[in-house]
């Protein structure tokens, strides 16, 4: 059979750098096949990505050597029209490839700059709705859709084109557990059922590897380090050495001793065969102890009976009450709407209680104004782009106190106190633009670190980043909650950060508290984690396996295991 | 939250009607009121304006604070024509007519009150016909009707395209703004007018940012699905013209062709009771 996409000894070059982003790729994929790009951010995925719809060079000028065929035909002399002819493309941020008003339109856009007959396009739209479900919401406007399901209607502007090849650049990045496993399920129906061939780039292993996957093709610094199955690659140890989070069951199985090799079928944890080696698992949970960790009894935070609603009638949160201690790490999970952003911007002084109350160390923070607050408790958006609004660094952090009057001489002081807590101190006096993305979030950190507040609000704080720059945010979050005693409440989606940096999540659903507990015992309840839209952690599912009774106990352990043997390896390269 | 100017469906006949014909409604009820003088004219017109606006069943949510600012804005107009022109009405009809004397040169005339009073009706007659135009044009359905009348298509889209993002941005522009409050910037009414435009850069400046990022992916999006490959495309949202529409534009044709030819019979634009 003859490749529908073949790479050979193709390097490409953006005009603005100095060195080639991808070297010499060979890579052949063949139709009807679903192969996943791995690597972590910088490696070259995206561009990989871009070459094949035409981005790059039409979009992203730069120069390439060798050749890359796409059903024979080189994308050079396509156009980036031409391509979208044979690859649909369905980008990252489910929002902003929203184009149209409504969702048919959006649907039929492509077939409008096509010049189809009206006629046609309805029955066109009509016919693609009903294949991905969104026949109920075709007038809706893309303010009413979830993420998952404006995902979907990106997913049948492309598809009504009736492309050969559907590329997914990082499908899960914007959804919530749920709908990230709801995607990967219908990526698989559509490969299966009308043969597309599918290229997912993600770096979340583990989610993308809830449907079978052909191939994993890994990227690191240009170039491809492995193309092989799943199975063989988990059995490998390339992951750990390009920085990719491998399965945390399979992690689980090597502290336990449990060999992963490729006859075992590692790809997913319901196929993968234990053979005989339960008995290891029950002997490391006997003997592994757990401790659990001690907690200031001292109140910080305390919401009463609070509800609201925007509208008459309509309330994003009924009734909502929780305490907050000194020093804790916590998270606030739920699905999109479930009230999250609403609790904290009622925290916040963003919006107006009507009913309920908020107290801070016992005083009502009723009259207290959004500056007020701030200086008690900070609030770090998500993205820093958001936030930064000076050119130098030190200006950026110092604003809040500029703003308060504060003496020169203090705001030196104290700047300069954050920015070392926030390992910045040597880049005080650089442009905020020379910084990488989690440079940049630890400046807005710093920002608030400066008025010296008792507890921060983080709102998904590694949304979008990979392993690595995630574990370098968290990290650095933990040190400052260890060491400065900062009460830090996150805001996520992200189930691997809440189970391993968080001793309490607060899970909401439609308004309400539906649980307060350890993570490790919300995400090994499969009715909770499905009211939420969670998804259990698959540390359940070995534990299942291997006849442990106590999931949530099994999944505490592994997590104090695993920052224990983290922690020696990051002392150890130290 | 109900955003001002923002399109809704409502189902009345206005609704049913097509872009297009809304389009040419704007324009030539504009154009008519804005080139007559005419009371009896003006008069009529502002009596359909009324009624058309009720019903289009339009609430003063969408339209209120906008309304409130036409308002301003004529009170403001009808002061600095007196302060600049007060006797520009006895111009016109050629008589004056002192009610009582102000000060200094100036005194109140019948003309120069009649001659305001005219134009306060032309503001009252345009006013709900672009606030009816808006608020009850589907966006989309109005860049292909601007494309029908021989308008290049992108400049239709980009109108479209603006609208659908404006809810985006003003979500952006709030998280922003509370963000840097928490921070210490204030921008409610406690801080100094000079302070709240200072403070206004802290909030422009990441939201310009915001935006850049938001421009690519929208750009991207657009061109991956074929944007810009013809002279021309066509449009899902579009109607056919029906026989409301026709009868319609016909009434608007006739109403405006008689319009004007009774505002010049008498060789001016002005009508004259005295």
């Amino acid at each position: 059979m003859e490749p529908i996409i073949e790479f050979c000894d193709y390097s490409f070059k953006y005009r603005a750098q100095k060195e080639p982003t991808l070297k010499e790729i060979n890579l052949k994929i063949y139709p009807g096949e679903k192969v996943l790009i791995v690597g972590p951010s910088g490696s070259g995925k995206s561009t990989l990505a871009h070459c094949l719809n035409g981005l790059v060079p039409f979009s992203y000028p730069g120069e390439s050597s060798g050749s890359l065929k796409i059903k024979g035909k080189d994308p050079k002399e396509e156009g980036i029209f031409g391509m979208s002819k044979l690859v649909g493309t369905v980008l990252q941020d489910t929002d902003g490839q929203f184009i149209g008003l409504t969702v048919a339109e959006d649907i039929a856009f492509s077939l409008e700059n096509e010049c189809t007959d009206q006629k046609e396009m309805v029955q066109r739209v009509n016919e693609t709705a009903r294949e991905l479900d969104l026949e109920k919401l075709l007038d809706h406007a893309p303010g009413e859709l979830s993420g998952g399901q404006k995902q979907r209607v990106s997913m049948a502007g492309v598809m009504i084109d009736r492309v050969e090849i559907l590329l997914f650049d990082e499908p899960l990045a914007n959804l919530d557990p749920a709908s990230g496993k709801r995607t990967i399920g219908l990526i698989d129906r559509i490969q299966k059922n009308d043969h597309t061939t599918i290229v997912i780039i993600e770096h979340r292993l583990e989610d993308v590897l809830y449907r079978d996957v052909d191939r994993i093709v890994v990227v690191g610094d240009g170039k491809i380090v492995a193309d092989m199955t799943p199975d063989a690659l988990l059995a490998a140890s390339v992951l750990e050495q390009e920085g990719i989070r491998e399965p945390l069951y399979l992690t689980a199985c090597k502290y336990m001793g449990i060999p992963v090799t490729e006859e075992r079928k590692p790809q997913h944890v319901e196929s993968f065969d234990l053979a005989g080696m339960e008995e290891k698992a029950r002997q490391w949970y006997q003997k592994t102890a757990w401790v659990p960790r001690q907690t200031d009894t001292e109140e910080l935070l305390e919401v009463k009976n609070v509800s609201f609603g925007y509208t008459e009638g309509q309330q994003v949160l009924r009734n909502v009450s929780l305490k907050v201690k000194k020093g804790e790490m916590l998270s606030i999970v739920g699905k999109n709407g479930a009230g999250k952003s609403t609790l904290s911007s009622l925290i916040c002084g963003f919006l107006q209680t009507a009913d309920g109350s908020i107290c801070y160390r016992g005083f009502d923070m009723k009259n207290w104004s959004i500056k007020e607050r701030g200086e008690k408790i900070g609030f770090v958006m998500q993205s820093p782009n958001q936030m930064i609004s000076k050119a130098m660094i030190f200006d950026e952090v110092a604003l809040g106190l500029v703003i308060r009057q504060v003496p020169e001489e203090e705001i030196k002081e104290r700047v300069h106190h954050a920015l070392k807590i926030c390992g910045l101190y040597e880049m005080r006096n650089w442009p905020v633009s020379a910084l990488s993305f989690g440079q940049k979030k630890r400046v807005t950190i710093a920002s608030i670190l400066v008025m010296e507040p008792e507890m921060i609000i983080l709102d998904e704080p590694t949304a979008g980043q990979d392993y690595r720059h995630y574990t370098e945010i968290m990290e650095f979050l933990k040190k400052l909650n260890q060491e400065s005693g900062i009460t830090i409440m996150m805001i996520t989606h992200d189930m691997h950060l809440m189970l391993e940096y968080t001793d309490r999540a607060i899970v909401l659903a439609d308004g309400q508290i539906l649980t307060d507990d350890t993570p490790a015992a919300i995400l090994t309840d499969e009715h909770l984690a499905e009211q939420a839209n969670l998804k259990k952690t698959s540390l359940y599912d070995l534990a299942v396996k291997c006849g442990i009774t106590d999931a949530s106990g099994f999944v505490e352990r592994f997590i104090q295991y695993d920052r224990k043997e983290r922690e020696h390896v990051q002392n150890s390269e130290i | 939250m109900s955003r001002i100017l923002k399109y809704e469906q409502k189902n009345t006949w206005i609704d049913e009607l097509t872009g297009v014909t809304k389009l040419l409604f704007f324009l030539l009820w504009s154009i008519v009121s804005m080139i007559t003088y005419d009371t009896r004219v003006l008069l009529v017109m502002l009596l359909f304006s009324v009624v058309i606006f009720k019903m289009s069943e339009i609430s003063w949510k969408q339209v209120g604070t906008v309304f409130k600012f036409i308002l301003l804005f004529l009170c403001l107009n009808l002061i600095v024509i007196f302060f600049f022109s007060p006797y520009q009405g006895s111009k016109i009809y050629g008589t004056r007519t002192e009610i009582c004397h102000l000060f200094g040169s100036y005194a109140m005339t019948k003309e120069q009150l009649f001659y305001e009073f005219n134009i306060m009706i032309k503001y009252f007659t345009v006013a709900p016909a672009v606030l009816m135009f808006i608020c009850t044009t589907n966006p989309s359905e109005f860049a292909a009707s601007l494309n029908r009348i021989g308008i290049p298509y992108h400049v239709g889209y980009s109108v479209a395209i603006a609208l659908r993002y404006i809810p985006d941005v003003q979500e952006d522009f709030t998280r922003i703004k509370n963000a840097q409050a928490a921070r210490g910037i204030e921008m409610s009414s406690k801080a100094s007018l000079f302070s709240r435009i200072k403070n206004t850069a802290t909030i422009l400046l990441p939201l310009i940012f915001t935006g850049m990022e938001r421009i690519d992916t929208i750009s991207n999006a657009m061109e991956l699905r074929r944007f810009g490959l013809h002279k021309k495309r066509t449009w899902y949202s579009e109607r056919p013209l029906k026989a409301a529409d026709y009868a319609v534009m016909v009434f608007l044709v006739v109403f405006s062709v008689g319009a004007l030819i009774l505002t010049f019979r008498n060789g001016s634009r002005f009508y004259n009771p005295f």
